[in-house]
């Protein structure tokens, strides 16, 4: 690991040698550590969201808000854990939007045209959205290109693609629907079924989400996978000079991606029976937006998983919460503008608190 | 301006400007013609007020944020909810997931009754149930003429895109139109390919769709322009929304080209376009009958348990052409922006 690229996103060593006693070393107080959490400025924000939401929108306080907020949150937060992941590497995906959509439609059209059962299209689907996670990792290793750059190039493409791919096979913009073939049940149970829990049911998506961000939180904080993470994002030459491989690194973070995309695609299809090809365009933004509110930076390098879960929360409360108010939508996108400039700020002052001595 | 005053000028330029301005309002340099008064001076079609107890309605759509289409809606569903002793709730998006997302939050709130847009009639199906079970009562318009009875709708208000289009292929026909395009705004929208489709169905002609970013309008523009320009033997512009019309005459005088320009659905711009000739004719759907009737239809399931067509035929508020014959009629209410 090295230390010098993100000492704020480390947890401290936990038994400092207690005899360095000049100041470089001082075990710094506990708010201060609690501070220097990447998350913790979101998760301010995200609690004075829900009180503001409480207290102004009576419908807002019911348990079946609750879970329709959670969901609205878990569709999005499920692609922004690695997005954010690949933020933290130094990386952008604008692909991920559209590949959300490349992947359903895969699977719904391969189980439509070849009439086989669903899950076969379901596991071409995660190839392919592997491969196009793959393809932005090599091509961004190979050529030294921005990432900006080549996944604009394939948001591009993949946004053609589905189009284009969609009527050449279904004569329509919109895929057939899949919803009597065989496996449907049996996919719609493990994407996109409803648990209940004390009478309010509870998408499947919300309890997926949570576990993603346990394992994303896992991997960056006790592998050494989640070092080379956090190396390559803060600085790629001393990473690569320490001997971490950067270039696996960036292309596994890039297929971490696909494999959101591949998931959320799943639930979309078998949530909704259909999918219109036309979708995904804009939602990329919408993540990285889940990143940044939840304490990532835009350079690399700093950042958690459990913050991008907070950031789609915040971004679920409020555009459900806007409903359950009943404000008129129009502001809906100044509205989240404002948090996101806000949230910005309020991680700005808490990075500026933790690192004063 | 001379420089030696300069600092101090910059510093009272702003004063003066504001000074100037306030002058000129406060001498009543008004605009005679147009502007904000003369719309306001126009009486709003607001007929008394239903003294039923207050319920709550809420409209989910699934447009896209500023359309001028979609505000025609909503203004009609806000008269009828004047009138009517009717909170509306209205919300949108044109992600279908998030649609229905947005249905699941009115059932959430307990409302009265939902009016619903279905371009994906799918993925509504578990939400609506949903609020079946919730015992809420649903009705569709705009789109969804082939699903609504089958998810058990109350009842369903608006055009068969298809058939609208395929109206506006005979009146082609009957105007001795021989080659068109037809311009889609927006890639992947299945209602707009509808029309395209029901056009190319009974247009005797050649027909070819020519596909455009519908929001980036000078690409729209110079996208229309060029294929006027690439193939002179196009004689008709068919565009599918008033904005894109309105552009694509731009583009006709731009390539040089003799092509005419017909389209669907209104504004109040369009009406004047079609007044002066500029623009053949319309199809209107009358979004704001959709508005109306949705809310109103729901007000009365409620209060008197009535339901339009009886559950079973869709109430259709189009395809009506508007041309020459028949604007100044319309061009009234299109002032408002209700029309």
């Amino acid at each position: 690991m090295s230390q010098a690229t993100a000492p704020a996103a480390r947890r401290e060593p936990t038994s400092p040698p207690a005899t360095q006693k000049d100041g470089r070393t001082a075990q710094r107080s506990l708010g201060r550590r609690l501070l220097a959490r990447p998350e913790i400025g979101a998760l301010i924000a995200a609690v004075a969201v829900y009180v503001f939401f409480f207290a102004v929108a009576p419908a807002f306080r019911d348990v079946g808000a609750l879970s329709t907020v959670l969901y609205q949150a878990s569709v999005m937060g499920i692609m922004a854990i690695p997005v954010a992941l690949l933020m933290i590497g130094g990386e952008f995906d604008l692909s991920a939007g559209v590949a959300v959509t490349t992947s359903a439609l895969t699977a719904s059209m391969i189980s439509f045209q070849l009439s086989m059962n669903v899950w076969t299209g379901v596991v071409v689907a995660l190839v392919v959205a592997l491969a196009v996670g793959a393809f932005n990792g090599w091509l961004l290793v190979r050529t030294g290109l921005p990432s900006f750059l080549i996944t604009l190039g394939t948001f591009l493409i993949l946004q053609g693609a589905n189009l284009a791919v969609t009527k050449i096979f279904t004569g329509n913009v919109a895929t057939d629907s899949i919803s009597d073939m065989q496996g449907f049940d049996q996919a719609k149970k493990v994407f996109g079924s409803e648990i209940g829990i004390g009478g309010v049911d509870f998408k499947i998506t919300i309890f997926y989400w949570l576990i993603f961000a346990g394992i994303a939180t896992w991997l960056l904080l006790r592998t050494k996978f989640g070092n080379w993470i956090l190396a390559v994002g803060g600085n790629k030459e001393s990473a690569r000079a320490v001997g971490v491989p950067v270039n696996f690194t960036k292309i596994a973070l890039f297929m971490g991606v696909g494999f959101g995309a591949w998931f959320v695609g799943m639930h979309l299809l078998f949530s909704f029976n259909t999918v219109q090809s036309g979708e995904g365009v804009g939602n990329e933004f919408l993540y990285i937006i889940a990143a940044v509110i939840g304490g990532c930076l835009l350079t690399g390098g700093y950042g958690s998983a459990v913050g991008p879960v907070i950031g789609a929360f915040i971004f679920g409360m409020v555009s459900q919460g806007i409903v359950y108010a009943n404000w008129n939508p129009d502001w809906f996108k100044a509205f989240l503008g404002v948090m996101l400039l806000l949230a910005a700020l309020v991680n700005l002052w808490v990075r500026r608190q933790a690192t004063r001595r | 301006m001379d420089r030696m005053f300069h600092p101090r000028f910059s510093r009272v330029a702003p004063v003066v400007a504001l000074a100037a301005a306030s002058a000129l309002l406060a001498a009543g340099c008004a605009s005679s013609s147009g502007g904000k008064k003369s719309e306001e001076s126009d009486s709003n079609a607001s007929a008394g007020k239903a003294n039923t107890p207050r319920m709550t309605i809420a409209m989910v759509t699934h447009a896209p944020p500023g359309d001028t289409f979609w505000d025609t809606i909503r203004k009609g569903a806000e008269a009828a909810a004047l009138k009517d002793n009717v909170k509306l709730i209205y919300s949108g998006d044109p992600i279908a997931g998030n649609q229905a997302n947005l249905i699941q939050n009115a059932i959430d709130q307990k409302v009265d009754g939902i009016a619903i847009t279905m371009a994906k009639p799918d993925a509504m199906k578990d939400v609506v149930a949903k609020a079946k079970q919730a015992g809420i009562p649903v009705v569709a318009f705009n789109s969804g003429l082939e699903d609504w009875k089958k998810q058990g709708l109350l009842a369903y208000f608006g055009q068969d895109e298809r058939v609208a289009g395929e109206a506006f292929g005979n009146k082609l026909n009957d105007l001795g139109a021989k080659h068109n395009i037809c311009v889609i705004q927006d890639q992947g929208h299945t209602g707009l390919e509808a029309r395209c489709a029901g056009v190319k169905a009974t247009f005797k002609g050649k027909t070819e769709n020519l596909y455009v970013n519908g929001t980036d309008m000078p690409s729209v523009k110079s996208t229309i322009t060029a294929k006027l320009k690439q193939d002179p033997s196009i004689d008709y512009v068919v565009t599918l929304g008033a904005p894109f019309a309105l552009t694509s005459v731009q583009s006709v005088a731009d390539a040089g080209s003799k092509a005419k320009v017909a389209t669907f659905d209104l504004n109040k711009e369009l009406v004047n376009a079609v007044k002066d000739g500029s623009i053949q004719f319309a199809v209107d759907q009358q979004p704001y009958l959709q508005g109306y009737l949705s809310v109103d239809s729901l007000w009365l399931y409620k209060t008197n348990g009535n339901f339009s067509g009886g559950g079973v035929e869709p109430v259709l508020t189009g395809p009506a052409f508007v041309d020459k014959s028949n604007v100044e009629n319309i061009a009234k209410f299109a002032a408002k922006g209700t029309r």
